[in-house]
């Protein structure tokens, strides 16, 4: 019962500790917070797929009734913007080169006489197909402008029109921000969760304090959980940042809980948190501990977790590693309920997986320490 | 210029004996391309798919077969119930749901057009946006073919007008399509040459911004700052190791992709390292200013990648300029990375020449020898 | 001003914010002596070691080393100094040689003095087995004697050292002032801090700092009669003594 106490006192007088570290640190402090806000904002208007506004050069060697009516239909929409008619397909080469024009609509000569005399008239698409999403979708949007105009020319024309009818379920405003923003929430707290961590371990080992700890009569877990705690706290805080931000800024909508979404949140945070300390721990030169767990948990997140890139497009193997980035799951668990607005009933599959990957971290990171002692 | 041989030799022994530096600087990178460009592709396979279908014809089988032979789409379920459609949907289990309506042949033969409706799974993230386009390109080139088949049976064949010319089999406008630069459309060809520049960025400013943490860490910056060494003797000693390494590292990188990945090399490689020999003092004098923000070689890490990371997202290299909000745009004009991976794509994958690069090229130029000289500037021999 | 004063300080003083880590220290050293700076840690000894190599700026007051002006000329002092720092400041993972040949070439000497000295000095230290080995690898007492001799590689007219024998075997430490008087004895100033007060002994005129002024200077036997003490030590204590037990604020930051 004694023990018990001064070990429950001992803990407290250790939060206490952290918490005037972080307290008096205020430029860190200050950075901490505000970095994932700040990073949510750019990169949300930053980290976007939509394709709009496309710079299209004509080339129209003899410009006639049709040519024109036809350019003057991909002048009127929205989504492309002519930036300039040129006589000859060997210039558009230049536009392309240069980034001024993405895709070139090329009408043969006597495009208008042709269809008069009922031959087909040709006409090609070029577009820059260097980022081929970008490049199958603006062919797609030309296409759909060229087959309109032939349909109202000629009604009579065999042409078959296979209405395309999109419903984008979950994202009715199609905007790519409300599909990227849950995965930035994951990216920025993994960034803020192993740095913090790495701030707090070295700064014990460099003032040597850690050993002291150690040989108290505070047990290693009873340390972590010190350690672990406050840094909880403003990974919290982050997360209800990073989700005001979300709403305010972009609109992405929060269909589900948003109790569910904290505590996922908190959840997500405590396996970054046990990650970071595990690699602090297990690594010797300061270093190595630092790259490692920047380059560990960073690049997995950015290219594994389906925040950028989508996970049905990596190669097997690399899909096999993304099941142990936590970050992955708490993606899934993010999008699902800030879109789809689910409960637990469709995630408890990925909130077990985080649950049992926050207890293996914490087991083995206590372990590294009593090692560490010995 | 003697002082500066005999120290940049010092940093050459520095580096050649210290293996992890050894590690992130010439290992490192090659890994990282080698994983990054498989991992950094919006290419989608396999799409898992539900298929609906009310008509069950010949045209809507046709059309579920275009999708299957595709080698995008994955059929995974096709049945009469939308419900069960919906129900993979929310469980997240399909990313694509294709529903035929009943009369879908019928119209197809009567008004010479019918809807087909797609649902996706937008919580996929960018996935959706890809599946969306493959999808409509299938429905695209199905019209075009029924438009040749089924002409012959069209009740329409008859009711023409006779004032019109004669109908031919081929529709009046003949479109061609032509995938300038990236014919196979393989993404690697657009993800490899940025891929380069990232690797170039990381080596030149965290390491080179590490190194001179640990000097003054270590306290033998100190006992150069007491000897005649001037800064800009400092500085280009320190920094002309680095810049072959980094030019070594886009020489290193550039044959494994050609080799591994064949990626594209059109342009002219004189121009491509030209520009790296700019960029990479660009990057530098950014490691270098870092350096003189920080005291521990811990700090430097954590700076340079938070401002890495902050340049390598904004810098069109994993998502399209072209996609970013228009003051996000013209806030990247500022990010040397932006330019880099521009001239990249432009040298390697479209074949440019110096005409073609020579904004962006003026413009890292321009930035080369603004943040050289303030990181001249910052660096001091003496505390104020 | 006399010019066979090596250094010349008036009035100089340095703030850190509130804090003054040197307030107007006054002293001079000549030609050829061997001058201690002495003081506890955290008396300003360093920050004044600092002022005078040109890496840190005074807030006020003058000072001349060598001849040359402290705020306007550093980078010409900088040509006539040396300097060992407190952490020796030798390149770990460079060899024997090559951390020679590295300051050599900094210092301009052509590629015929650098061979010529390198090979005097290791003979003269009797190095020349290890001119090959990494400095990670040899003695701390070696170490240190090379970086001195590395810092007069140059000819130069003062060598500045800082704490130059700490947590060293005192015999390698009589070696070491061996070799300072050689370097003396040779026209060059040695000016060097430590807080041994026991190798004060061996300097011709010492000064002692307590909290960021001087409290004493003059040659160690002038000291000793003027206080009334038998050694150096107890000189430095009855000095020190006050500054120790003043209250906790006035006392200088580490």
């Amino acid at each position: 019962m004694m023990a018990f106490r001064t070990r429950s006192s001992a803990l407290l007088g250790l939060l206490r500790k952290e918490a005037y570290h972080i307290l008096r640190d205020r430029r860190t402090l200050i950075v901490i917070t505000l970095i994932p806000i700040v990073q949510v904002v750019i990169f949300g208007y930053a980290i976007r797929t939509d394709v709009e506004h496309v710079r299209l050069a004509i080339v129209d060697p003899s410009p006639d009734s049709a040519t024109l009516a036809l350019r003057s239909r991909f002048g009127a929409t929205d989504n492309f913007r002519i930036v300039g008619v040129v006589p000859r397909s060997a210039d558009v080469d230049r536009l392309f080169q240069r980034g001024e024009a993405q895709e070139a609509i090329v009408f043969e000569p006597g495009f208008a006489a042709r269809l008069g005399q009922g031959l087909p008239a040709r006409v090609q698409i070029i577009t820059d197909a260097t980022e081929p999403n970008t490049g199958s979708a603006i062919q797609a949007y030309a296409l759909q402008v060229i087959q309109e105009y032939e349909r109202e020319i000629n009604p009579a024309a065999g042409t078959i029109r296979i209405v395309p009818q999109v419903r984008t379920r979950f994202n009715p405003t199609r905007d790519s921000s409300n599909l990227f923003v849950p995965g930035l929430m994951a990216f920025v707290l993994t960034i803020i969760s192993s740095l913090m961590t790495a701030i707090s371990l070295t700064r014990e080992k460099e003032m040597g304090t850690l050993e002291t700890l150690l040989v108290s009569p505070l047990r290693p877990w009873h340390i972590i959980v010190g350690k672990v705690a406050p840094y909880l706290l403003i990974g919290f805080v982050s997360v209800i940042g990073v989700i005001v931000e979300a709403r305010l800024v972009f609109n992405v909508p929060l269909r589900g809980s948003l109790a569910l979404l904290l505590a996922e949140g908190l959840l997500f945070i405590l396996v970054s948190l046990s990650l970071g300390i595990l690699i602090s721990a297990r690594t010797s030169s300061q270093r190595v501990a630092m790259f490692g767990a920047m380059v560990g948990t960073m690049l997995p997140t950015m290219l594994l977790s389906g925040f950028i890139f989508p996970l049905e497009s990596l190669p097997w193997p690399l899909q096999m590693v993304s099941f142990v980035v936590p970050a992955r799951w708490f993606v899934t668990v993010a999008r699902s309920i800030m879109l789809k607005g689910v409960g637990l009933t469709y995630l408890w599959r990925e909130t077990l997986v985080l649950v049992v990957m926050a207890l293996v971290l914490l087991t083995l990171s206590t372990r590294s320490f009593k090692e560490r002692l010995e | 210029m003697r002082r500066i041989r005999f120290l940049a030799w010092a940093e050459v022994l520095h580096v050649i004996r210290d293996r992890a530096t050894l590690a992130q600087v010439l290992v490192l990178p090659l890994a990282q391309l080698l994983i990054l460009s498989n991992a950094a592709t919006f290419e989608v396979r396999d799409v898992p798919t539900y298929v609906v279908d009310f008509d069950r014809s010949t045209a809507s089988r046709g059309l579920v077969d275009r999708f299957a032979a595709s080698g995008n789409f994955d059929i995974v379920g096709d049945s009469t119930s939308l419900d069960l459609a919906n129900d993979e949907l929310l469980r997240g289990r399909v990313t694509l749901v294709v529903t035929v309506p009943h009369d879908f042949e019928r119209s197809l033969m009567r008004d010479r057009a019918a809807p087909i409706q797609l649902a996706v799974n937008a919580e996929k993230g960018s996935a959706a946006g890809v599946v969306q386009s493959y999808a409509l390109r299938i429905l695209s080139a199905y019209s075009a073919e029924l438009g040749t088949t089924l002409r012959p049976t069209m009740a329409n064949v008859r009711s023409a007008s006779r004032d019109q010319p004669p109908m031919r089999g081929a529709t009046r406008i003949e479109v061609t399509v032509r995938n300038r630069y990236n014919q196979t459309l393989n993404y690697k060809h657009y993800m490899v040459p940025g891929l380069l520049v990232a690797l170039v960025t990381l080596i030149a400013t965290l390491v080179s911004a590490q190194n001179i943490a640990r000097e003054k860490e270590l306290g033998t910056l100190e006992q150069l700052n007491v000897t005649p060494l001037t800064r800009g003797q400092f500085i280009a000693a320190k920094l002309l190791p680095f810049w072959v390494l980094g030019m070594l590292d886009l020489g290193i990188g550039l044959t494994a992709g050609w080799l591994i990945f064949d990626i594209p090399v059109r342009g002219s490689l004189v121009l491509l390292f030209g520009s790296a020999a700019v960029y990479l003092v660009v990057a530098l004098a950014i490691g270098l200013w870092i350096s003189t923000l920080v005291e521990t070689q811990q700090q430097a890490m954590f700076v340079t990648f938070f401002i890495v990371n902050i340049y390598l997202l904004m810098s069109g290299l994993f998502t399209p300029i072209d996609s970013m909000s228009p003051w996000v745009q013209t806030v990247s004009l500022l990010n040397p990375v932006r330019h880099f991976v521009t001239i990249s794509r432009a040298l390697l994958v479209k074949g440019a020449g110096l005409q073609e690069i020579v904004q962006p090229l003026a413009i890292l130029a321009l930035f080369a020898v603004v943040t050289l000289a303030l990181a001249i500037r910052q660096y001091s021999k003496r505390t104020a | 001003m006399n010019s066979d004063r090596t250094i010349v300080a008036k009035e100089l003083t340095r703030k850190f914010g509130d804090f003054v880590a040197c307030d107007r220290i006054t002293f001079d050293v000549g030609k050829g002596e061997v001058f201690g700076f002495l003081g506890a840690n955290g008396a300003g000894k360093t920050t004044a070691i600092r002022m005078l190599t040109g890496l840190l700026a005074p807030s006020s007051g003058q000072a001349t080393v060598a001849g040359f002006d402290v705020y306007s000329q550093s980078e010409s002092i900088k040509r006539q100094i040396g300097y060992m720092s407190q952490r020796f400041s030798l390149y770990e993972d460079l060899t024997v040689s090559e951390n020679i040949r590295l300051y050599g070439g900094i210092y301009d000497l052509t590629d015929r003095q650098i061979r010529d000295r390198t090979d005097a000095m290791l003979s003269r230290l009797g190095f020349r087995h290890a001119a090959h080995d990494l400095v990670r690898s040899i003695p701390l007492g070696w170490r240190q004697k090379l970086a001195f001799s590395v810092a007069l590689l140059h000819d130069p007219k003062i060598v500045f050292l800082d704490e130059p024998t700490s947590g060293v075997d005192p015999i390698t430490r009589r070696q070491f002032w061996e070799m300072i008087y050689d370097a003396a004895s040779a026209g060059t100033t040695v000016f060097v801090t430590t807080h041994y007060m026991d190798e004060a002994e061996y300097c011709d005129r010492i000064s002692i700092m307590v909290s960021g002024k001087i409290g004493a200077i003059g040659t160690p036997s002038e000291l000793k009669r003027q206080f009334g003490t038998d050694s150096v030590d107890d000189l430095f204590v009855r000095l020190a003594r006050p500054a120790a037990n003043a209250p906790p604020e006035s006392r200088p930051r580490p």
